[in-house]
């Protein structure tokens, strides 16, 4: 072990909500650990303008995070970039969280893991991203002018983007996995009426392959059991988000979609590991929303950690 | 044309010359403000401070002097942005399309740019 150093807060992730517990606990005087995989800023960076954000007029995601980031930090928060994913051992009053051969301690965690959006994890998938396969309608539609290409999904998004991709391609294959969309019904409509549009129902795509760019996917027919190749210029993927929360089975509650289980003071299963954002289990996914639990968990946290301080000058 | 980041920006060909001129390492991202784009811009933001050694930069992908990027024969057949280009002595030694996360980043770095050379 190369080196061992306490806080009073450890915070696990710096989107919107990791970087407003970060202010809270930092401008109560708290020693505040912020590690962070992956760009600061979380999934707030990705959107290109938040409008619904009270009090700010319209902005990017980007300059609003940069703001929480700047805030977060004149405050006295650290901000940690790792690469390793931290691994958390508690031990009652005091939570360790171990990343690579670092280890850190701190009397509270608060976990704001946020989501991704989700992959197919199938053979070819991360060969061909920018090579053919794409999770961005508008970032990359215009590639695939004149093209033949598929969608992946059967939500919201989905349906949507397709129809957005009808303005490039030529012809469009929804490729979902059930019989029936988990699509508002709206969505669904546009895209039946859309003529360049047709639909590959209770089928799976299992691999993706090419040579310098994609050229086809393999198809599996769920209800029939057969698999064939389909020619293909594109694939856009739209299956929904995740929670980032796969390090964590074992060490906190989640149910069943993998969130994370708190209670009205964003508490976790675990006494002193606290959560708040996108990765809990909740309806409503938003800036304001996260932020706002990360309030809870940052107030709520403090208290933990005045409790524990105030026990231990007790026994000493 | 200027992207909205804390990057060093290139906005035309002879900027782009300018700074494979002066610095043997180089990444630059050409791109747009976009949910593919950003990640790569924060990465590079996060990376600048530890990897001295090379100059990072964005160029707007709209802008029509980025042809020296977009028509670049290590980007055919790239069809996802950004396109993120590498540089060493003028020469480009990776490219890569679409979004990529700071542990491919820095393995690129670490492999085709590294401090010691
Ligand atoms: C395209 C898009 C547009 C949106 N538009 C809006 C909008 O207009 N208005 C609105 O209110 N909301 C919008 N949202 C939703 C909003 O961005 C999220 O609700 C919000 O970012 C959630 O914040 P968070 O901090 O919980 O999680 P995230 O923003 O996901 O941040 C989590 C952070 O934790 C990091 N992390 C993950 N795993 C680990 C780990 N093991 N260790 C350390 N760090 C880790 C991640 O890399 C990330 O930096 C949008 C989302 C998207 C994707």
């Amino acid at each position: 072990m190369n080196s061992t150093n306490h806080f009073d807060v450890i915070v696990l992730g710096a989107g919107p909500a990791g970087l407003t517990a970060g202010i809270y606990l930092s401008r109560a005087k708290l020693s505040t650990l912020i590690l962070n995989q992956g760009t600061v800023g979380g999934q707030l960076i990705l959107t290109h303008e938040i409008a619904n954000y009270p009090g700010v007029e319209l902005t990017s995601g980007y300059k609003l995070a940069s703001t929480m980031k700047k805030q977060a930090l004149s405050f006295g928060a650290t901000i940690k970039t790792v690469s390793q994913n931290p691994v958390i051992f508690d031990e009652g009053p005091v939570k360790i969280v171990k990343v690579g051969d670092t280890e850190y301690t701190a009397n509270a965690i608060i976990l704001t893991l946020g989501g991704s959006p989700r992959m197919l994890g199938v053979k070819g998938e991360i060969e061909f991203k920018g090579l053919g396969v794409s999770y961005c309608a508008t970032c990359d539609g215009e590639f695939f002018s004149g093209k033949e290409i598929i969608v992946v999904g059967g939500g919201n998004s989905a349906l949507e983007e397709a129809v957005s991709l009808s303005k490039y391609a030529t012809k469009i294959t929804i490729v979902h996995q059930f019989d029936n969309f988990q699509a508002f019904p709206a969505y669904v409509d546009e895209a039946m009426s859309n003529e360049k549009i047709s639909f590959v129902m209770e089928t799976e795509v299992v691999e993706f392959a090419g040579n310098e760019r994609l050229e086809k996917v393999l198809l599996h027919n769920k209800k029939t059991g057969t698999r064939e190749w389909l020619k293909t210029d594109g694939a856009f993927i739209f299956i929904g988000y995740q929670p980032n929360t796969e390090t964590l089975k074992g060490v906190v509650s989640l149910n069943q979609n993998g969130e994370i289980i708190v209670n009205s003071d964003m508490e976790t299963s675990v006494s002193g590991i606290f959560a708040a954002g996108d990765s809990i289990a909740k309806r409503y996914r938003q800036v304001t929303t996260a932020v706002g639990e990360a309030t809870v968990a940052a107030l709520a946290s403090a208290a933990k950690v005045y409790e524990i301080k105030k026990e231990l000058q007790l026994t000493n | 044309m200027k992207l909205d980041t804390n990057l060093h920006h290139i906005e035309t060909a002879n900027d782009w010359k300018k700074v494979l001129e002066e610095n043997e390492n180089v990444m630059i991202c050409c791109g747009r403000m976009g949910p593919m784009c950003i990640p790569v811009y924060g990465v590079m933001e996060e990376l600048e401070e530890e990897y001295k050694h090379i100059k990072f930069a964005d160029m707007p992908f709209d802008s029509p002097e980025a042809t020296v990027i977009r028509n670049a024969p290590e980007a055919n057949g790239f069809m996802g942005l950004p396109f993120t280009m590498y540089y060493k002595k003028g020469k480009v030694v990776k490219a890569t399309s679409s979004i990529q996360n700071m542990d491919q980043v820095r393995s690129i770095l670490d492999q085709h740019l590294p401090k010691s050379n």
